[in-house]
């Protein structure tokens, strides 16, 4: 386990050296700050929007950090060789893997715990009320829902050579699978077959990342979802998340690496 | 079993294919049935031309390639496991590290997968940064280092864990004379602490210098190993005995 710490320490000192992330933040804080001080027609309902605003700019920041830090990693460490070095102590492509998974997310999860509490205090100053218990499950449930896209955006960054083509590729996957995917079963039953069994096996074969979007929850309702459909949700992210490793753990170990 | 009676490399029957690019069905064996046996506390050099199969094999002994037959080990450990690497340093022929640590950063991260104390780390990293003459800038960012100190970076990660085996690969490559200089004193240094040095290289002159055996390689096949003394008998010098193994002739007519 020690071995995959360091690994992911090391992808979280890259992340917070790099000047990108610092210019991602700043944008996000900024356009929140400045959602937060709107107040057309002095409208209390305007708050409303301010935050749906600001929470989409936390997903969309949040999506950007996760697919764009996970694409680079392995091939990054490919291209510049740091690959030889580290693969030549006693560390196997698995340990390798799962580090990189690790300080990813975990950098992914320091980045949203600093949106969030911005958001919290931009929406708190303006309506007087902090559901804090609300806010830690939007954000946990999107945490998870990030785990699943980096294990994803791992796995995919082992076949497509440049990090670019992951991350565009990724990127159209998720807002793909976030917008489509709860249509996609009544879509099916609109088409004729085969298509209908096509998409019906999509439906039912893909990960459903929208199921982690509690976003209404936290404009609108402020009301906690029940604790166990929570803990069932936060199971099926570990699942996929580790589908998705061991899929990429079988291709990586068996990737032949020349020097 | 006795570390000093074990042969630290061990290679048997080794064979390595590789699919031609863009013809997954035609091979290309870059390693054909090769045999060698590196023995505790020798300097070994490791010779052949380009394409010869000397960084294939490397790779086979750092785990980066997989044998398409015949078997490698570490201290009688098959190359495949990963703490087959426990005791061994690696330095590439191209030194790159993550150019955003600094070079007591990039130790420390490597002492961590070596699963190091924190006060056996600080005492070699000051040991080795000292060595390698990078005090004055082991907190600075490996990106602002000159080429020169980047392989002087890498030689310290190489030796971080104290290795019982050190592996280079053209270790003096493009290095001025006082790096090669620096990086010949350091073998010498391992040698007499009673370490195992299995380098490639293609100067000759360096290998004559501090080799105590030597293997050539041509075409993925072992042509011959032996002491310097042993190779070189009959000839002018190594480099005469090398290129009549393999097969060299020369094209100017006097």
């Amino acid at each position: 386990m020690n071995k995959i710490v360091a690994l992911a320490g090391v992808v979280i000192k890259e992340l917070y050296r790099r000047k990108d992330f610092y210019v991602l933040f700043v944008l996000t804080a900024l356009l929140t700050v400045a959602a937060g001080m709107v107040n057309f027609f002095n409208d209390d309902k305007i708050i409303r929007i301010v935050k749906d605003v600001c929470l989409m700019l936390i997903w969309v920041s949040a999506l950007i950090i996760a697919i764009v830090t996970t694409a680079r990693q392995i091939p990054a460490e490919r291209e510049a060789r740091t690959l030889f070095p580290l693969l030549a102590k006693p560390v196997s492509r698995g340990q390798v893997l799962a580090g990189k998974f690790l300080g990813c997310w975990l950098a992914t999860g320091v980045a949203l715990v600093v949106f969030y509490f911005f958001f919290a205090i931009i929406t708190g100053s303006r309506e007087h009320i902090w559901p804090w218990a609300v806010y830690f499950q939007a954000m946990w449930l999107q945490w998870f829902m990030l785990a699943i896209v980096i294990a994803m955006v791992l796995l995919g960054s082992l076949y497509f050579a440049a990090p670019s083509s992951t991350s565009t590729i990724s990127f159209i996957l998720v807002v793909g699978m976030l917008g489509l995917g709860s249509h996609l079963n009544t879509l099916a039953l609109q088409q004729p077959e085969p298509m209908q069994s096509l998409l019906a096996g999509i439906y039912f074969a893909m990960p459903h990342l929208e199921w982690f979007d509690l976003r209404d929850f936290v404009v609108y309702d402020q009301k906690l979802i029940a604790w166990p459909a929570f803990a069932l949700a936060t199971v099926y992210a570990v699942v996929w998340t580790g589908i998705f490793l061991l899929l990429a753990w079988f291709g990586f170990r068996r990737k032949n690496l020349s020097t | 079993m006795d570390p000093e009676t074990t042969n630290v490399i061990e290679v048997k029957c080794l064979t390595v294919r590789y699919p031609k690019p863009g013809l997954k069905q035609v091979f290309v064996t870059a390693v054909n049935q090769l045999a060698l046996a590196v023995h505790h506390g020798e300097v070994f050099g490791f010779l052949g031309p380009n394409g010869a199969g000397k960084t294939t094999t490397m790779n086979v002994l750092l785990g980066f390639v997989p044998p398409t037959s015949g078997t490698a080990s570490l201290f009688g450990i098959d190359v495949r496991q990963p703490i087959a690497r426990q005791r061994i340093g690696y330095l590439p022929e191209l030194t790159y590290y993550y150019k955003f640590l600094t070079a007591e950063e990039l130790l420390r991260f490597y002492a961590k997968i070596f699963g190091l104390s924190r006060a056996e780390t600080d005492q070699r990293i000051a040991k080795l940064i000292k060595l390698v003459g990078l005090e004055h800038a082991s907190k600075r960012p490996i990106k602002s280092y000159s080429k020169g100190m980047q392989q002087r970076v890498g030689l310290a990660q190489a030796l971080i864990n104290n290795p019982d085996l050190l592996i280079l690969d053209e270790p003096t490559s493009g290095l001025d004379p006082l790096g090669r200089m620096k990086v010949r004193e350091i073998i010498q240094r391992l040698k007499d602490e009673g370490k195992t040095v299995f380098f490639s290289s293609h100067e000759l002159g360096e290998v004559e210098a501090i080799c105590d055996r030597v293997a050539i390689v041509h075409e993925g096949q072992l042509k011959a190993v032996g002491t310097v003394a042993e190779i070189s008998a009959g000839h002018a010098n190594l480099e005469r005995a090398f290129l009549e193994v393999v097969g060299y002739q020369s094209t100017c007519q006097p």
